[in-house]
């Protein structure tokens, strides 16, 4: 049985979990949920696809693999990078310190950078799209935290080709959806470009085979 | 016996503390260094060599130095899965990422309000730093919105992966305690009836109570 990916391709979180699946070659089906409309709070679309009961906050994405299900991306870029160990690329490290190095940056990412850059893709993307005004002063605070953090990464990948050593893993996988928002639509780009090693390790990450296949989905 | 581990940081920092509840699970012997935040040790460039982020805590054994607070309690589960509390965490695939999930909806869902609430409620006073009632009114708006569906969650499940206390669990202890013990948003765990069953569950163990007594003001030693 194919694992179903639930949750709109246009939206971060899911691409996290497509790019994981297509990184490690596993065939998926994504049933498409639009966020916009509600349809997923509403409760005959739960009735529908009672999948959503067992999605909580009411978020994408969730995946059913036979009877499993899951939510939270990072949650689910670990299951399927730990199921799916044996083919694809290794995205998770090899020993157990290599492993804790990946996991590191994994948070890293989900703590640290996150948060600072949906905040900001916020204020200049979405509210604008619906008509509201997005807090330029929040963004301006956001972009001098996201400096520091960037110069972090500046300091990391001038020493390491990836985040946590010489392979690329779900920790650089983890950064793929938010900073494509940043550089692309945010317009953030000087964040990346003016760092020359986080602007190769972007240039790299961003033009791997699996993740051009998450753009195709999404245009 | 084996060189016990180290530990930067304050006790009373909520990820600091994250990581002593599970080490203290497993029976793993630490050493905790303190890091004088009011002196702004963690920002000082020897503190930066191992938490760039200038962030407590860091971690460090003879294999590894870590920091993030969940990655450390993972590593520590993984290296001493023979030792101390075997339920904390999973080999089954399927449990484990249950296990995940909610270990991610603590930090992705939970933390976020629950945190800024601790930062304005119990710090930010102690600091002497203005509270942003602002702040305060969103995260208790949002934090009420997950406790709500933790209210339903721990209706069908004793603990939020099924039926054993685990890392999923653990993980929402530190910044919980400072709400119930230190400010008045305590009712918005106790007043719920499965949340309140867990949380008195989940900090009535032995592990945790030993993190709060570390995190006491501890008397001088003598000389």
């Amino acid at each position: 049985m194919v694992m179903k990916v639930y949750g709109p391709v246009r939206a971060a979180c899911p691409q996290r979990v497509l790019a994981c699946l297509l990184e490690k070659g596993v065939e998926f089906e994504v049933v498409h949920v639009d966020l916009d409309s509600g349809e997923h709070k509403r409760p005959d679309f739960l009735l529908r696809h009672f999948i959503f009961l067992q999605e909580p906050f009411g978020q994408v994405p969730v995946i059913e693999d036979g009877d499993f299900r899951l939510f939270e991306s990072r949650a689910i870029i670990r299951y399927i990078a730990v199921k799916y160990e044996e083919q694809g690329p290794n995205l998770l490290g090899k020993s157990l310190e290599e492993k804790a190095v990946v996991d590191q940056w994994l948070e890293v990412e989900a703590h640290n950078f996150n948060e600072l850059v949906f905040t900001m893709v916020m204020q200049l993307v979405i509210l604008p799209r619906m008509c509201e005004q997005g807090d330029l002063a929040l963004v301006d605070a956001c972009e001098r935290k996201l400096e520091k953090v960037f110069d972090v990464y500046e300091q990391r990948l001038s020493k390491s080709r990836y985040l946590a050593g010489d392979s690329f893993t779900l920790a650089d996988l983890s950064h793929l959806p938010a900073t494509r928002y940043l550089v692309n639509e945010a317009g953030m780009r000087h964040l990346v470009v003016e760092r020359k090693s986080v602007n190769a390790w972007w240039e790299d990450i961003s033009n791997r085979a699996a993740w051009k296949k998450v753009m195709e989905l999404a245009s | 016996m084996a060189t016990p581990v180290k530990v930067y940081g304050p006790p009373m920092s909520t990820a600091v503390s994250r990581v002593l509840a599970c080490l203290l699970e497993k029976d793993v012997n630490f050493q905790l260094i303190p890091v004088d935040m009011s002196k702004g040790e963690h920002k000082k460039p020897d503190y930066l060599k191992i938490q760039p982020f200038g962030q407590v805590p860091s971690f460090q054994d003879e294999s590894i130095s870590l920091f993030e607070s969940r990655a450390i309690c993972r590593y520590v589960l993984e290296k001493y899965a023979n030792q101390g509390n075997k339920r904390l965490y999973s080999t089954n695939p399927l449990e484990k990422a249950s296990i995940e999930q909610w270990v991610e909806a603590e930090g992705q869902s939970f933390n976020p309000p629950s945190s800024a609430l601790v930062f304005q409620l119990a710090f930010a006073p102690r600091m002497k730093l203005k509270q942003d009632m602002g702040v305060i009114k969103q995260s208790e708006e949002k934090l009420n919105k997950v406790l709500d569906v933790y209210e339903q969650r721990l209706g069908e499940s004793r603990f939020l992966a099924g039926d054993e206390f685990t890392l999923a669990d653990l993980s929402h202890l530190p910044n919980t305690q400072y709400l119930v013990s230190v400010t008045d948003k305590g009712e918005m765990f106790t007043k719920r009836k499965n949340v309140g069953r867990w949380w008195s569950e989940i900090s009535g163990r032995d592990s945790w109570k030993k993190v709060v007594d570390l995190q006491k003001p501890q008397p001088p030693k003598s000389a």
